[in-house]
């Protein structure tokens, strides 16, 4: 067995309303979207057009720079509806589902009998190459690289998050038929990373074809990027892809049966959730669907939905749909209300990594987090908070100042490759002065991305 | 409570753009933000984030500072009673010191926040909090002779060419409380040097004691001549100095306070006082003369060796910003202190411009940190390459 990564920086930030480990299904939606901002960077050409009908599999639209990346209706049904955003950017693909889920047939395999070509003109077929994302960029990865290596992270670390033990729980042989295809996309290694505690099922510890790591420690540790940090880190003009357990599946699906089944399991969490459980459901569902009436109503307290987990997600409403990439919805209370002297009453009910709230004398108590940002953006004033939270061997605040006088050579050098805005999730948590850290990492890797193509 | 913030909320359109106060809408913000953490919501990025901010930072600074300032005030009246001879009660003491520091703490904030408001307005951001900490350190580290006009002055030149002209906080490259005295220090010379550290002015039937000095420790060494005061004098602060210097003591409950929140680095005091106790070690080595002979621990407690440490030294902004910076960084200041007290004749008192000088140098201390961690990544990326290709 390999040696254990410990990760000793991060944090767990303590929310209530973890999913309990009870699997619901949610009833099939009436509606289900496909989101083209879900994909960093895409501009989508249509391929359907409105009141078309469409199968599960059948294409929507692809991407204008890449046009082998078509990306295909997870439901049957009709093509319904374009919403469209500013400057007419098209914002989501709204398709009404029929009762019962036609799939296109894009014929079983057994991927070790395909070609890579083949394997790779299979999955770009069905829709599920989008799944596959790269390093650097943190982009959908080009079916023309050869990657040095490919990441899956068995394991989330993020608030509240989806435990993939119970997911993959009667989905092992998926979950291996889609590790047996990925063995076929790169002359590399692929890496699966586990965590001691978290994962213990055969599924992930038993993987066959793949190289075992296993790793300790709080938040960002399920981080793929921290994973490769420590595993095989990304220099200039490195490749690595990386997809997640449930789009695994799904590919290993895809070989055995033929069909693009976007079907997934989510984690329903957060403070505003009554019973916060896990469901079955459609990738792209309705979000109305899911929570249905499992909400916590409390006069006068408003609620934000996020598709994803509360450091990362996409701010949704109840009319809008689950997200390609999410394992999980969460309700938290929002912080819309003024408090009175607050920033310098002692705040028993609010987390913080400061010792200048109580919070770090009850280490066992968990908090109804809210989405209060409690100041305006200063300047970088304090030093030293980020690192503590970010497990890499990279110095975040120069990084991000690189950043913003865009010193193209400065940000290579203190490694922009190896780090996307979920790492810097933390960072963004913890800082004092309420810098748009993500945004910040995401425009430095989007200056790169331009300079070099 | 609910009635203030409706309160707020009804003359706020009058700050607001359009409104008949429109040019002082970031004044109005600065105090409405003070009343209470306006409702504010997450926007992009992470949708939840910690509780921590700016005004929390600043304030838990100026708890800290409580302790010194509280027992300046009272040795300013206890120095001033001392040197006239008179018997007087503990309050009355105190109430001497409050009528000689309150003016210059109030002078000293008026000043700044006006400079400030001003270009928080004229460049339209938010107020920064940077100054109530700055507003009260300048008053702390100045004697409590210092005219309340040159206060002003000195305020204003700190916060305008020591941080508003860099961009102002977050931006500026010196310590601005510091900047405030060294203006004082070079422009009115003889205000901050010599026997100025106690009120003396006499009133009718008042006299000084025969034989009084008002020189401090550092004065009385680098003359050498003179009394030195006890160490125990030394630790508590029971001696002339500028007016939250003096109680070595009183300084470390405020250091407590900062290390306990994590608010104050711990590594840039810890290696304050490891650089200056290290150096006066190595001074006692080679001593040819009585200061350089002086027991190395007697620097950390005289003169203003502890208050920089705690409280200069510490300035997020000014110091180093890499972890392995910050240990060079207190270190440079402690030694650089010692070494200004007792080689250089010209200045008695070291710890303000070690402080200003390691300000300058610290930048350049965070770039070759950040090289050594460029050429680390390089070097590991190669050592990567060479085992994949074995």
């Amino acid at each position: 067995m390999s040696k254990i990564i410990k990760i000793k920086k991060g944090l767990n930030i303590p929310i209530l309303g973890e999913a309990e480990k009870i699997l619901n299904t949610t009833p099939r939606s009436s509606t289900y979207s496909v989101c083209p901002p879900d994909f960093h960077g895409l501009t989508p050409k249509m391929l359907v057009k409105e009141g078309e009908k469409v199968k599960a599999g059948s294409p929507l639209f692809f991407d204008k720079y890449n046009e082998k990346i078509i990306f295909t209706s997870p439901v049957s049904g009709i093509f319904l509806d374009l919403v469209r955003g500013e400057k007419r950017r098209i914002m989501k693909l709204v398709i009404q589902a029929d009762d019962t889920n036609e799939y296109l047939d894009f014929g079983s395999a057994e991927p070790d009998s395909l070609s890579r070509e083949q394997v790779i003109k299979k999955l770009l077929q069905s829709g599920l190459w989008p799944a596959i994302r790269q390093r650097p960029y943190s982009v959908i990865a080009n079916p023309e690289d050869s990657p040095k290596a490919i990441f899956v992270s068995a394991f989330n670390s993020a608030p509240l998050c989806a435990d993939m033990d119970f997911i993959v729980n009667g989905q092992e042989n998926e979950f291996q038929a889609g590790l047996n295809v990925l063995q076929k996309l790169t002359d590399g290694k692929v890496h699966l990373s586990v965590h001691v505690d978290n994962n213990l099922n055969s599924a992930f510890l038993n993987a066959k074809g793949v190289e075992l790591h296993r790793f300790s420690g709080p938040h960002p540790s399920g981080n793929v990027g921290i994973q490769i940090h420590h595993i095989d880190p990304v220099d200039k003009g490195d490749i690595v892809w990386y997809l997640g357990v449930q789009h695994l599946i799904a590919i290993g699906r895809l070989f055995e049966k033929g069909i693009y089944d976007a079907s997934k399991i989510i984690a329903l969490a957060g403070s505003e959730v009554l019973n916060p459980r896990y469901y079955r459901t459609i990738s792209g569902a309705r979000i109305s669907d899911i929570i249905a009436t499992n909400l916590r109503f409390e006069e006068g307290v408003n609620r934000r939905i996020i598709s994803g987990d509360v450091l990362t997600g996409t701010h949704v409403g109840e009319n809008d749909y689950l997200r390609f990439y999410d394992d999980m919805v969460s309700v938290i209370p929002e912080g819309d209300k003024p408090e009175i002297f607050s920033w310098i009453l002692p705040n028993f009910d609010k987390f913080s990594v400061s010792r200048s709230f109580p919070a770090f004398l009850m280490p066992w108590k968990k908090y109804r987090h809210n989405t209060n940002i409690r100041s305006g953006e200063r300047p970088f004033v304090v030093t030293g908070v980020y690192e503590k939270v970010l497990p890499m061997d990279i110095m975040p605040m120069q990084l991000l100042k690189s950043i913003m006088i865009n010193d193209i050579d400065m940000m290579e050098k203190l490694g922009i490759y190896e780090v996307a805005p979920e790492d810097f999730a933390l960072c963004e948590y913890v800082c004092p002065s309420k810098i748009d850290i993500q945004y910040y990492i995401r425009e430095g890797l989007d200056t790169i991305r331009g300079e070099f193509s | 409570m609910k009635a203030l913030i409706n309160l707020v909320e009804k003359v706020k359109p009058n700050f607001e753009k359009g409104g008949r106060f429109e040019k002082f809408y970031r004044t109005f913000e600065a105090f409405e933000t003070f009343l209470y953490v306006k409702g504010d919501v997450t926007r992009s990025g992470g949708h939840i984030r910690d509780a921590i901010d700016m005004k929390r930072t600043m304030v838990h600074v100026i708890i800290a500072l409580i302790p010194p300032l509280l027992f300046g005030i009272w040795n300013v009246g206890f120095q001033h009673y001392r040197a006239t001879g008179e018997e007087v009660a503990f309050m009355d003491q105190v109430l001497f010191g409050l009528i000689h520091v309150l003016p210059i703490i109030i002078v000293s904030y008026a000043s700044g926040l006006a400079v400030e408001f001003i270009f928080a307005s004229s460049r339209d951001h938010e107020v920064n909090e940077g100054f109530l900490v700055s507003g009260m350190l300048i008053p702390l580290v100045i004697p409590v002779t210092t005219p309340l006009w040159m206060v002003a002055l000195a305020t204003v030149f700190a916060v305008i060419i020591g941080k508003e002209v860099f961009g102002g906080t977050g931006m500026n490259i010196l310590n601005p409380a510091l900047l405030a005295r060294a203006f004082l220090f070079f422009a009115y010379p003889s205000y901050l040097s010599g026997e100025v550290w106690i009120e003396t002015t006499l009133q009718e039937g008042q006299q000084l004691v025969d034989g009084f000095s008002g020189a401090t420790a550092l004065a009385v060494m680098a003359a050498g001549e003179g009394s030195m005061p006890s160490d125990f004098d030394m630790f508590f602060g029971f001696i002339p100095g500028s007016i939250g210097e003096t109680s070595t003591f009183a300084i470390l409950l405020g250091a407590i306070v900062l290390i306990a929140t994590g608010i104050g680095s711990f590594r840039i005091m810890a290696s304050v006082f490891i650089g200056g106790l290290a150096m006066g070690l190595i001074l006692n080595l080679f001593a040819v003369n009585d200061f350089m002979a002086m027991p190395a621990y007697k620097h950390l407690i005289m003169g203003g060796f502890a208050f920089g440490a705690v409280y200069m030294a510490t300035d997020p902004v000014s110091a180093s910003q890499t972890g392995v910076g910050k240990y060079m960084y207190g270190i440079l200041i402690g030694v650089i202190t010692v070494l200004i007290r007792v080689v250089n004749p010209a200045y008695p008192e070291g710890m303000m411009l070690a402080i200003l000088f390691m300000n300058v140098f610290a930048p350049l201390i965070d770039h070759y940190v950040m090289q050594a961690n460029v050429k680390k990544r390089l070097k590991r990326m190669e050592k990567v390459r060479l085992q994949t290709q074995a």
